[in-house]
């Protein structure tokens, strides 16, 4: 067989199954026990470390600062 | 000592610079060996006036942020500059008597054109790229850029590639690759930058002080890495000279045409999609003031986009030379990224729960909601017109041009004005934006242009295609080219009107961005963080 054909082959059924099931894993993976706690530390991430490295941020910007903005 | 090795290589590269601009065989090369020249001559005689005086000691323990607030004047500048150049072209279609004949060869439209798309997609899209992703990879990882002055070289580097590309085009210079035009030694250029730029990003992911890398870091992650592969394999070329800048492709054919069109699809997927929302999943939590609506779901808008928009390439050679497998592939799998797409959308929005009224007093907030609504109306449309039979109807006509609009001003540009506004007070600690009402006027000018632009290019698009296919009884075409370009005028010049006010609303900004670095102080506090 050419080179074509047998990395067609390949590519059609081996590496295909092999990148299904990887990404069935992560999903998979995504849902695992335990994985809440480990995802709602994460999400924080963007309120933390605002202004240097290791500081804790200022309170996001109230309703209150915005209707003050306004007038 | 590290000063006599940059003198020496400085040295060399301005000297084969100015050879190369003794020998260069076209124009745009040997304007290019100029640039080079220049540029390299200048840094030598800087280098040199720095070697053996005292270094100047300066703070190392802080974020580095000068290289970001350096990126908020280069995206806003080239944002201005690729508007006004599309505004041109598009004036250039309604009315040819533009293509003034004293600015032949460099003003006409097939010059212009690759201008435009470049410098709205890689010049103020990558800068904002370049910017947010270092502002962003700071903060989330709780770590300064790693490699010193790297940054720095990369938004300088990253500025000459675009300097030389915009010259190029102008002067004649392209290898006729859509989105990939710049030639062979420009791409060198680039894959060195880029390669920085992953050394940088990766460099301060390790050094990072959280446990997980944030989801942001994951999308900007892979956009830099896709792009590197994308571009690297798309340039395969061999140059003609190494004193010219025409070169030839190793691809030919369909194969050339695959490949192409692999590159341009990922450069829209990972450069406009997977990019900009890395610069969502950190901006959209911050100025809604609470985390991401569904870590999960982010986790699986990741994976299923990476591994679903690589396939949806052929998707742009329905009725070519491609086997039908290959186009039902992409086929098939763009309108499976319509659930990825949408999941990310919904994940953006529903971030606002619970904080739904700060649409009201929040014009960045609401520039956001328009961002995630066009990002999933263009998301919709993209699959539509993949299916083979939509496209026969709509590809090549203005329809094409209208959803990529929708997607480039709404989804990009719309998310890019939201971060600007985001970082230009916290970069040069003031307390938020000089104008806010001025925002508010950017926000109505850019959203108007876009339906006009949108809503026009949907009626001459379908226009022209139902022209294009439409047969008389025995079998005749019915119109001739010449009838649909009459028949497109006035959508035409509705479109540049809808240009036209989309670069108001970037000059508004740009005056806005400028007023708050000057140090109006006009509005009273927001949350306002002093940056290192």
């Amino acid at each position: 067989m050419d080179t074509y054909s047998i990395l067609r082959e390949i590519a059609d059924s081996w590496v295909l199954l092999a990148m299904t099931l990887f990404f069935l894993g992560v999903i998979a993976w995504a849902f695992r026990p335990g994985s809440k706690s480990v995802h709602a530390e994460t999400a924080n991430i963007p309120f933390r470390n605002e202004v240097k490295p290791g500081s804790v941020e200022a309170p996001a910007s109230t309703d209150a600062s915005i209707k003050e903005l306004q007038s | 000592m590290g000063n006599y090795v940059k003198l020496v290589v400085l040295g060399i590269i301005t000297l084969l610079a100015a050879i190369a601009a003794n020998w260069g065989r076209d124009i745009a090369y040997v304007v290019h060996a100029v640039i080079i020249m220049l540029v390299a001559g200048y840094l030598f005689l800087r280098t040199l006036r720095q070697t053996d005086e005292p270094v100047k000691a300066f703070a190392t323990d802080g974020y580095m942020d000068d290289v970001v607030r350096a990126g908020v004047i280069a995206t806003t500048f080239w944002g201005v500059v690729g508007f006004l150049v599309g505004v041109v072209i598009a004036f250039q279609l309604a009315f040819p008597a533009l293509n003034f004949e004293f600015l032949q060869p460099f003003g006409n439209f097939g010059r212009l054109r690759p201008l435009h798309t470049s410098a709205v997609i890689f010049a103020f899209g990558g800068n904002a790229l370049i910017m947010s992703s270092f502002y962003i990879v700071q903060r989330t990882c709780g770590a300064r850029l790693w490699g010193g002055n790297l940054s720095w070289f990369v938004f300088w580097g990253y500025n000459l590639f675009i300097v030389l590309a915009a010259t190029g085009y102008l002067l004649g210079s392209t290898q006729s690759k859509e989105y990939a035009e710049p030639e062979w030694y420009v791409d060198i250029w680039l894959t060195i930058v880029w390669l920085a730029y992953l050394a940088v990003y990766l460099g301060t992911i390790f050094n990072r002080k959280e446990k997980h890398i944030y989801v942001a870091n994951w999308f900007l992650l892979s956009f830099i890495i896709t792009v590197a592969m994308l571009h690297l394999v798309n340039n395969i070329s061999i140059p003609v000279s190494i004193w010219g800048s025409k070169s030839v492709q190793l691809f030919s054919g369909v194969q050339d045409a695959m490949t192409q069109w692999w590159y341009g699809h990922n450069a829209v997927g990972f450069f406009l999609t997977a990019g900009f929302l890395g610069m969502m999943y950190y901006f959209v939590p911050k100025q809604a003031g609470r985390p991401v609506f569904s870590y999960k779901l982010s986790i699986i808008h990741f994976w299923a986009l990476i591994f679903l928009y690589i396939w949806a390439g052929p998707h742009h050679l329905h009725y070519t030379a491609l086997p039908d497998w290959a186009s039902t592939l992409g086929m098939v799998f763009s309108i499976i990224l319509w659930m990825p797409s949408w999941g990310g959308m919904i994940n953006g929005l529903m971030t606002l729960q619970g904080a739904w009224d700060k649409l009201r007093t929040d014009p960045i907030i609401r520039m956001m909601v328009i961002s995630l609504a066009f990002y999933g109306m263009s998301t919709f449309e993209g699959p539509m017109m993949s299916i083979r039979a939509v496209n026969s109807l709509s590809h090549y006509t203005d329809w094409t041009i209208g959803h990529v609009h929708s997607g480039a001003l709404g989804w990009n540009g719309m998310i890019t004005f939201s971060a600007l506004y985001f970082l230009a007070p916290r970069l040069w600690g003031k307390a938020s934006m000089y104008s806010m009402s001025a925002i508010n006027w950017h926000f109505w000018l850019a959203t108007i242009g876009i339906i006009l632009y949108a809503a026009s290019m949907w009626v001459t698009g379908i226009m022209e295609g139902l022209m294009w296919r439409e047969v008389d009884a025995n079998g005749f075409l019915v119109n001739s080219f010449a009838d649909t370009v009459s028949a497109k005028f006035p959508m035409l010049v509705v479109r540049g009107l809808g240009g036209v006010l989309y670069l108001v609303g970037a000059l508004i900004m740009a005056w806005n961005i400028f007023m708050t670095i000057k140090g109006g102080e006009r509005q009273k506090a927001l949350v306002g963080v002093p940056s290192v």
